[in-house]
């Protein structure tokens, strides 16, 4: 099989910076290897001659579901809470997100 | 008699509730004891819930005394996949990102069991995020085959799947997206159905891919996965895909189980090279029963079928990095390395690397990839313009066949460990149910013998139009009755002891 390499080891890096997965040395020798063959693989659906057609994005077609915009009962603030790493008792308490870079 | 309870379908388990003849209380501890006899080697549940089962079962066992009305799933015991939220109860989806949280809401699904006073067990193990084809992917270690523990049970459902097999429930809960209910009934010798798109609400169903998740039944009789699909589909206000049809007349198609007439398709694209030899033949010989059941079988090609796999590939992964982006260790679940000096974007990504699997990181990474600028309409658009061909196949097929069959899987259950850092290979296990998904239409698995060469079942694949469910329960009804009729029991019952 013609096999092209399609993502290199630093393209591996960036996707993960971008996903937000702080990924070991080893990690990413092992996933540019796998996801190079995985990428080559599918790439199979450039071979599908698909100029004029539509695209799907969803299987069955329902456009602009609206429901009554009506007040109701639903999760406490404590329930919202209940399952959160870090929370002052009203709200999630989260890292600091300013003064970054 | 304990151990006899075990052995009955839920409908049959129902009946005897509701004629006084067991308790619900007394079925319920049966299953809870044959699931601490055997569950250490099947490992099929994460969690187990004996006392909101059996205090279930005793408002059950009271709603009767006081001669109130029983459902026809009422007392019966039930396995639910660990992706279904219940309110108080662990829910892990497989994770270790999810370790230990109790979700504050019942999904829909849950909310409807418990209207149809059925007994929610436990949880059941599965590839994390629903992300696998054997349950190798779950964090908490494999669930094993009833048939041989040396193997897998399917997935990602496999630990709803085993439950069944194992006979710990005669009823399980399964998400279906791209094969996760009907691989593993088809290697676990049971029934499992994918519903139509949007015909069982998506609510409180952690979501993997939005546009091809669906949960359903498993079970280990047609007529069981018809009462269960009965009783959680319909529609729901929570759930803006869910449809608004009134549900499928699944159970009445189930008990009538015709075929006489019923214009049946032989996928010619689902056969072939990369099909185990023994699930070939089982094949054949099923579509031979159907043919002196009276069935009309013709053979339709849907070419684009070739090209699911890859579209699959492309789609799954793009709509899961997104899906997944809401794990990231602020509102519930793992938080790593917030030692006061490192920012939120950082404790992210410390999060999700300790919280997520080598699975789930693979797709997340080529979900991103795929939706890159510059990839997107070379990768994912062009995904979604085979996922229009595909569509256009099944509709053109199904103008010469009302439903169309094949193999569920290509193979039957391989051994743990066999291809678990292979992921071309694993995905390859689905390869006849994923078209399904693509298009949104629905499909059954249901055991047709077991494979000569390993001893093994094999599942058979029915396919149905969308919003058409009851044809699935139709002829899977027939072919049922009618190997058993052939065996003198159900496939299952010839299963090991465990």
């Amino acid at each position: 099989m013609g096999f092209m390499p399609t993502i290199s080891r630093d393209e591996v890096a960036h996707l993960a910076r971008l996903a937000r997965l702080d990924l070991r040395e080893d990690e990413l020798d092992h996933y540019a290897e796998q996801l190079d063959i995985i990428l080559a693989s599918v790439a199979r659906v450039a071979e599908v001659a698909a100029a004029d057609v539509p695209a799907t994005s969803h299987p069955i077609p329902l456009t602009n579901v609206m429901r009554a915009d009506v007040a109701r009962v639903w999760l406490t603030a404590e329930e919202a809470l209940s399952g959160a790493p870090a929370s002052d008792g009203r709200r999630f308490r989260v890292p600091r997100i300013l003064d970054e870079e | 008699m304990q151990q006899h309870l075990t052995r009955l379908s839920a409908a049959d388990i129902a009946a005897a509730i509701s004629d006084g003849d067991v308790s619900a209380t007394e079925v319920t501890r049966a299953h809870l004891d044959r699931i601490a006899e055997v569950d250490e080697r099947v490992h099929a549940f994460l969690h187990i819930d004996d006392e909101g089962a059996l205090a279930t079962a005793a408002a059950v066992d009271a709603k009767r005394k006081a001669g109130e009305p029983l459902g026809p799933l009422a007392g019966v015991p039930l396995a639910l996949k660990d992706v279904m939220t219940m309110r108080g109860i662990p829910t892990t989806c497989g994770s270790r990102i999810l370790e230990g949280w109790r979700p504050p809401y019942d999904s829909t699904v849950v909310e409807r069991l418990r209207a149809a006073d059925v007994v929610i067990l436990g949880k059941t193990n599965m590839d994390e995020f629903a992300m696998g084809s054997s349950t190798e992917h779950s964090a908490y270690g494999p669930s094993h085959n009833p048939w041989d523990l040396d193997r897998i049970p399917g997935g990602s459902g496999g630990g709803s799947a085993a439950a069944i097999a194992a006979f710990e429930a005669p009823l399980a809960i399964g998400t279906d997206t791209g094969g996760s209910i009907r691989q593993p009934a088809a290697v676990t010798g049971t029934v499992g159905v994918k519903p139509t798109y949007g015909g069982v609400s998506r609510f409180g169903l952690v979501a993997l891919a939005s546009s091809l998740d669906q949960a359903g039944p498993c079970a280990r009789t047609v007529e069981d996965a018809a009462l269960l699909h009965a009783a959680i589909a319909g529609h729901d206000p929570r759930d803006s895909t869910s449809l608004t049809d009134p549900v499928p007349a699944v159970v009445e198609a189930a008990r009538r189980g015709d075929v006489r007439g019923l214009r049946v398709g032989l996928v010619k694209e689902l056969s072939g090279e990369g099909y185990q030899a023994g699930v070939t033949q089982r094949f054949n010989e099923a579509v031979d029963i159907l043919t002196e059941l009276g069935a009309e079988v013709v053979e339709v090609s849907c070419p684009h079928f070739d090209y699911a796999l890859a579209a699959y590939y492309l789609i799954l992964p793009a709509e899961a990095s997104s899906n997944l982006a809401r794990f990231d260790g602020m509102r519930f679940g793992l938080r790593a390395g917030d030692t006061g000096e490192l920012g939120v974007e950082e404790v992210m990504s410390l999060t999700r690397e300790a919280g997520f699997g080598a699975e789930v990181k693979r797709r997340i990474m080529i979900g991103t990839y795929a939706l890159s600028s510059g990839y997107y309409d070379a990768y994912y658009g062009q995904a979604q313009k085979v996922r229009t061909l595909i569509q256009r196949d099944f509709a053109a097929a199904f103008e010469q066949a009302d439903v169309l069959i094949s193999p569920t899987a290509p193979t039957t259950a391989f051994r743990i460990g066999e291809k678990v850092d292979d992921p071309i290979a694993m995905y390859l296990n689905d390869v006849a149910t994923i078209p399904v998904n693509l298009a949104g239409n629905c499909a059954m698995s249901l055991p047709i013998g077991l494979a000569p060469e390993d001893g093994l079942p094999v599942g058979l694949q029915i396919m149905a139009p969308a919003r058409a469910d009851e044809r699935l329960y139709n002829a899977g009804a027939a072919l049922e009755a009618a190997l058993r009729d052939r065996w003198g029991h159900l496939l299952i019952e010839e299963a090991p002891a465990l």
